[in-house]
């Protein structure tokens, strides 16, 4: 997408951010309806354009992982939406068969390496992604997303370390949206300058504005292109968390006057104005755009819906792989206790 | 091999993981000191200058960051062996483990596998003292998803070694400190078993089940018991994750009295799971209540005699045996 020209790629970033943005939003409407399996849902929105412009420079080979809060970054890279409704909705078509949800989407195909529920939990997996990309002699990088809540995390400075350590071909995201759950940032940081941690390490430290994705996506470039050459990097991308930390959250720690100030960063918002402005779309093609989001989007939900919840066989698969000893049920265990 | 060669068991590992490497070029070797310093215990020695910085990995201290370094190497097409020098530093590690590791391939539907290999060492021997001379295998027996191996001799070392590096699923490799310098016949030929327990010493009176270091206190303690009459059978686990239940239900029926001894500690150990397999498996056949000989429920202290005081030993298991034995 980066090698686009202008207008188009310009054009193809909107779409994008569109696409995070509606999905989110059917998200939500999904768990309304009762189609979602729980309710631990945490929603992007307002933060699409790490996702979008981080993901325009990564492809075939390259991986990456997520924190809780990757929906937006796994669809910005190729996911098809319909296969993600269907695992948030915990369902047997969904791209884990149902068994992660939305904290736990992968998939190997796209180099998703995995979404985490653990804070900081899916940092230091890019570091063997880099190892296995210097061992294979691979052109890959590896791109660990998180929240500024990992910032306060020990496993992201030891991943750090050993990606300035080994130059390895590594990319750290920190998506700060200002609060870890209902935390905000200057409560849990004295110094909120994370770029400055990532230079102290070693690595190229760079910052932006998430409520402009064209700028994120160019920062993003260098810094990709940097790492791919063994320069590993750290950028930090500036947004405001729109909603509450999950469904069940209606922001008690915060107020609206916050909020809506918060909300005037929409990078979507910005986009759109821009390309009509700047002349590349009229208002009625943005419209189009937004409507065949909208169309792919509620076809995503239908398509959750409809999928079939795994079989109760599936409950012992997978442990283990294929043909490798399984765990034994403690139903049958009982019974054959109580046969002899 | 024509002439049986006598090994240690440290010397046994070194060359499970130098044919290993030979043989399959994605493994790698990741952890503190395992490049030149050669291993805080000398397993890994000499093993970069066959194989070069790039496949054994000197980190910096950061047993997260490594283990899951190994992690993501394992989910991109390498072979990793991250090694922990001490079992005891795990607790930093854990998460990687059992939040990750073990749960990579359930959660992403099977689509992703993890086969990594931790190798690491735990036990009592060296006054380590609290924090660096733990039997912790309960905790990785605990998680689903992790496959464990304890080898007690010289040919199970390399056997099981070998076998732990062809797995597909992430396993945990604890060697036994006082054990690097045993002695014993390599038989790098011998079929690893892998999941299946070993009657050491066949006997018709009692079965002593356990593993790693206990397996040569056990067979001390029934060469004496024999002297007294009393026919101990002793079986070695060799791995806890499979777990050869079958084995042990069988030679408890044959024996009546089972005697568990682990260098774990005593509540929700190892020897806990062994005893609740036997009641529930056994319970016909069982003449006497299952007896736990195990690690005392405290931490382990720095003085000799106190060392040795918190775990069994020969000595302590002849006499719980008599004791089993009525005698």
């Amino acid at each position: 997408m980066n090698d686009a020209p202008r207008n188009s790629r310009s054009t193809e970033y909107y779409r994008q951010l569109l696409r995070v943005r509606t999905f989110e939003e059917r998200v939500g409407e999904l768990f309304v309806r009762g189609g979602t399996a729980g309710s631990m849902l945490h929603l992007s929105i307002g933060e699409e354009a790490a996702a979008v412009g981080v993901t325009a420079h990564m492809g075939d080979g390259d991986s990456f992982t997520t924190h809780h809060r990757g929906h937006g970054i796994f669809l910005a890279r190729g996911a098809d939406p319909n296969r993600m409704m269907a695992e948030i909705a915990g369902a047997e078509s969904g791209y884990c068969a149902g068994k992660g949800g939305s904290m736990h989407i992968a998939d190997r195909e796209l180099g998703h390496l995995g979404a985490n529920a653990i804070v900081g939990g899916g940092i230091p997996a890019v570091i063997g992604a880099g190892l296995s990309a210097r061992h294979f002699k691979s052109n890959a990088v590896s791109v660990a997303f998180f929240g500024d809540g990992a910032a306060q995390q020990g496993v992201l400075y030891e991943s750090m370390n050993m990606a300035a350590l080994w130059s390895l071909p590594c990319l750290f995201v920190c998506i700060n949206n200002q609060y870890g759950m209902g935390t905000k940032i200057d409560r849990s940081a004295a110094r909120t300058e994370f770029e400055d941690r990532a230079t102290a390490f070693g690595l190229r430290g760079a910052r932006a504005d998430g409520g402009d994705v064209e700028k994120v996506a160019e920062v993003a470039g260098e810094l990709i292109e940097a790492a791919r050459a063994g320069a590993a990097g750290f950028l930090v991308v500036d947004c405001y968390r729109f909603h509450g930390h999950a469904r069940m959250d209606k922001s008690p720690y915060r107020d609206d006057a916050e909020e809506t100030e918060g909300r005037k960063t929409d990078p979507l918002a910005l986009q759109r104005r821009r390309l009509i402005e700047d002349a590349l779309l009229s208002e009625s093609q943005c419209d189009e755009i937004a409507e065949s989001v909208t169309e792919e989007m509620d076809a995503a939900v239908d398509f959750a819906i409809k999928g079939r919840q795994p079989a109760q066989d599936a409950l012992f698969q997978d442990v283990y792989a294929p043909g490798q000893p399984a765990p034994e049920p403690v139903d049958q265990r009982i019974a054959k206790v109580l046969a002899e | 091999m024509s002439e049986p060669i006598e090994f240690t068991y440290r010397d046994a590992l070194r060359l499970a993981l130098r044919d290993a490497m030979t043989a399959d070029s994605s493994i790698i070797v990741i952890g503190e000191e395992v490049g030149l310093y050669g291993g805080a215990y000398g397993v890994t020695k000499g093993l970069i200058d066959d194989f070069g910085p790039e496949r054994l990995i000197d980190t910096p201290i950061s047993e997260a960051g490594l283990v899951g370094a190994a992690v993501g190497a394992a989910m991109t097409g390498l072979r990793p062996v991250a090694e922990l020098m001490y079992v005891d530093f795990i607790g930093l590690a854990m998460d990687q483990i059992a939040n990750q590791a073990a749960k990579i391939r359930y959660m992403f539907g099977g689509q992703i596998g993890v086969p990594m290999l931790l190798r690491t060492q735990g036990g009592t021997g060296r006054s380590g003292a609290a924090q660096h001379s733990q039997s912790l295998e309960a905790w990785i027996m605990h998680t689903p998803g992790l496959r464990l191996a304890m080898p007690a001799t010289v040919t199970d070392a390399y056997v099981l070694l070998r076998h732990a590096l062809t797995l597909p699923d992430p396993t945990v490799f604890i060697e036994h400190k006082a054990l690097y310098t045993q002695k014993g016949i390599l038989d790098r030929e011998q079929p690893a078993d892998w999941g299946q327990a070993k009657v050491l010493r066949a006997g018709s009176d009692l079965t002593i089940v356990t593993y790693s270091r206990m397996v040569h206190f056990a067979l001390e303690a029934a060469g004496s018991l024999a002297d007294d009459g009393i026919d101990a059978e002793v079986i070695d686990l060799r791995t806890l994750n499979p777990l050869d239940r079958e084995t042990i239900v069988a030679s408890v029926a044959k024996t009546g009295r089972a005697l568990v001894v682990t260098e774990d500690t005593l509540t929700a150990g190892v020897s806990a799971e062994i005893a609740a397999i036997l009641q529930e498996e056994a319970f016909d056949w069982l003449e006497e209540p299952v007896i736990r000989l195990a690690g005392e429920d405290i931490p382990i202290p720095v003085a000799p005699e106190l060392e040795a005081g918190s775990i069994p030993s020969p000595a302590r298991i002849i006499s719980t045996a008599r004791k089993l034995m009525r005698r």
